[in-house]
């Protein structure tokens, strides 16, 4: 199958799935009980009041109208008006946006960095002690509560060692660099403002760790069975009668091949990241989109849960596209098979 | 010819040793043969056994309030100290324990359930039933789960019922999908074949022919879910969206305790360190299981 099929075909089911996830959201977003308008006119406001806000967002339609009417927005790029901060949903996610993918790029980066030699030394001594010991490790990565390793990270290495900030992206009396990327690590080496970096990396470090702790044992496991069924080639065979030596067959031939399965799993890791870091803003009081929809859902600001969902589906859609692209491109294996 | 025929429907008809769908024995004897597994079943024993138990195995009563004694350090009083009312934080953990564990198994079951007949009667009726069926489940499955379930739950009301509810609706179409794709295979096999051929009813089929074989697989997936739906009860529970105060439960006290982390870090600690430990022995155990009711999935 050619890139354009795959593509072609992808794209009609990402209409089908958006279609499909601004149906669910819409009808999560029916279930509650409170009445939008009453939340937004606030408690003081008369019945009158109410019912004109009723009427001008059109919430008096019947509910096929006003899904018909919030798709033809989402297709437009309106995802409504939050009812906390009053802004465009789309004008606040662009905000939080960056920061949320500056951290799960960050903390991809550390489970790939940590990951990828856990899962190799796991399969080139397999069932040795390393191998428990790696094994052990990923579950423990799997089974950790995000949003508690954060809090023993803050306790330790802010309260007891206060090496590294408690929460937030900047330092507050370090005034942000100029908006560019909106990466503020980017950001601020544009601007050569390097005070700004290094207080930026240190408020990384703990979240990023937290975050891609979790998914260490997702990369190790991975490569490690990649690693394994690599190794039993005869590619290796014929290498190791030929006398190449052992740090060669596992750097230079084992494990290019044994990392193409692998970038599935990675790509997916960053749209489970994306989404993943909800919990680790909570706890970082990062200024991201996991913490703007959970001030949402408390608040019960269903527009603004409904726009995180649309923008975070569309973001996982893409990110498997991309996968599988990237995939077809390293493997040409894989285009032959339709 | 008539006599035979007669003799044989006899033979049939005699009492079949009831067969059990999973082999128990040879279970309990891969088991012994792997360590790692073997540690995992025990962690979960004593885990249920203290949680079940925990009228007998909790010092004090979980829900008493003792401000004398309000955030006191771990002690032979308070094996892990106290909360910022006083209460014994040992004893709530062995009491929100049952409803943690209750809360995985609940979801897991009910899912579990759920998911297979639809997917296993989906894979054996197949044609327009089977084709929307599986759009649907793609839809739900290309949402990121945590949103969905964290949207679900925050529409339904916080409390740890709700939760339970969103978090096992978002995890029916990974059993549908699984025992859709094994149905698919079983479908074809010689002995549904036979049963169509006797003019068995679909139900039949699906009940003593399709289900049984399709076990093992869903069997290993709803074991690896339990320490997954543990966490997310309690990553929910920690955002506001699960257990509410003042109900005993791990993630409502690690969302608690995070007031006063900083001087007091058994509030929060101990109880996260529970649902780690309850998590991690769960996955422990369910990775050992699929090793030996599925090996085609993990060959090494």
């Amino acid at each position: 199958m050619s890139f354009l099929n795959v593509i072609r075909k992808r794209l009609v089911f990402l209409v089908f799935v958006m279609f499909g996830v601004t149906l669910i959201t819409f009808t999560i977003s029916n279930l509650i009980p409170g009445d939008p308008a009453r939340l937004i006119a606030g408690d003081r406001a008369t019945a009158e009041i109410v019912e004109k806000i009723r009427n001008d967002l059109g919430l008096d339609r019947p509910l096929y109208e006003q899904y018909g009417k919030y798709i033809v927005g989402v297709a437009q790029g309106d995802l409504g008006t939050s009812i906390r901060t009053r802004r465009p949903v789309l004008e606040d996610l662009k905000i939080f946006f960056p920061a949320t993918l500056e951290l799960a790029i960050v903390a991809l980066m550390l489970a790939i960095a940590m990951g990828i030699p856990l899962g190799v030394a796991s399969a080139v001594w397999k069932n040795k002690p390393i191998d428990h010991l790696v094994r052990i490790i990923s579950v423990i990565g799997i089974s950790t509560p995000a949003f508690w390793l954060g809090l023993l990270l803050i306790v330790f290495f802010y309260g007891k060692l206060g090496i590294f900030p408690g929460g937030g992206r900047i330092d507050q009396n370090i005034a942000m660099p100029q908006h560019v990327t909106g990466f503020l690590l980017i950001d601020s080496l544009i601007a050569r403002d390097f005070t700004a970096f290094k207080s930026v990396v240190g408020h990384l470090i703990l979240p990023a760790f937290t975050l891609g702790f979790v998914h260490l044992g997702v990369v190790a496991r991975q490569v490690r069975s990649a690693m394994l069924e690599e190794l039993k080639q005869d590619y290796i065979r014929t290498a190791r009668a030929n006398g190449v030596s052992e740090f060669s067959i596992v750097f230079t031939e084992a494990l290019p091949n044994a990392m193409i399965p692998s970038i599935t799993v990675l790509g997916l890791a960053v749209g489970d990241l994306l989404y993943g870091a909800v919990l680790t803003e909570t706890v970082f009081a990062w200024p991201g989109m996991g913490a703007y929809v959970v001030s949402s859902i408390q608040a019960l600001d269903f527009p603004a849960v409904m726009g995180f969902t649309v923008v975070v589906s569309l973001a996982y859609v893409m990110v498997n596209l991309a996968v599988d692209l990237i995939y077809m491109m390293v493997d040409p294996r894989i285009r032959g098979i339709s | 010819m008539s006599e035979i025929l007669q003799e044989k429907s006899a033979k049939q008809e005699k009492p079949i040793k009831k067969r059990s769908f999973i082999d128990w024995r040879y279970l309990w004897y891969q088991l012994t043969g792997s360590p790692l597994t073997m540690v995992g079943l025990v962690v979960i024993l004593l885990i249920l056994i203290l949680v079940i138990f925990a009228p007998i195995f909790a010092t004090h009563d979980p829900n008493t309030i003792d401000l004398r004694a309000r955030l006191a350090s771990p002690s032979a009083d308070h094996f892990f100290g106290t909360d910022e009312v006083g209460r014994d934080i040992y004893s709530r953990i062995l009491f929100g324990g049952r409803l943690s564990i209750a809360v995985g198994f609940g979801v897991v079951i009910v899912a579990g359930f759920i998911g297979t007949l639809i997917g296993a009667l989906s894979g054996l009726i197949g044609g327009w039933f089977d084709t929307i069926t599986m759009r649907i489940m793609d839809v739900v499955l290309s949402v990121p789960s945590l949103v969905l379930i964290m949207a679900l739950a925050a529409a339904l009301g916080p409390s740890l019922v709700n939760a339970a509810f969103a978090i096992a609706i978002v995890r029916i179409p990974y059993y549908v999908r699984l025992s859709r794709g094994q149905a698919l295979l079983v479908r074809e096999m010689p002995y549904v074949a036979a049963a169509q051929t006797f003019k068995a009813s679909r139900w039949h089929i699906l009940r003593w022919h399709v289900i049984p074989n399709i076990l093992s697989p869903i069997v290993v997936q709803a074991t690896l879910d339990l320490g997954n739906t543990i966490l997310l009860a309690a990553a929910l529970s920690f955002i506001g969206l699960g257990a509410q105060q003042p109900t005993a439960e791990w993630g409502a006290m690690v969302a608690t305790g995070r007031n006063y982390i900083l001087d007091q870090w058994w509030y929060s600690g101990f109880p996260g360190f529970a649902i780690l430990l309850t998590a991690t022995a769960f996955n422990i155990f369910g990775d050992g299981i699929r090793d030996i009711l599925d090996p085609k999935q993990n060959a090494h």
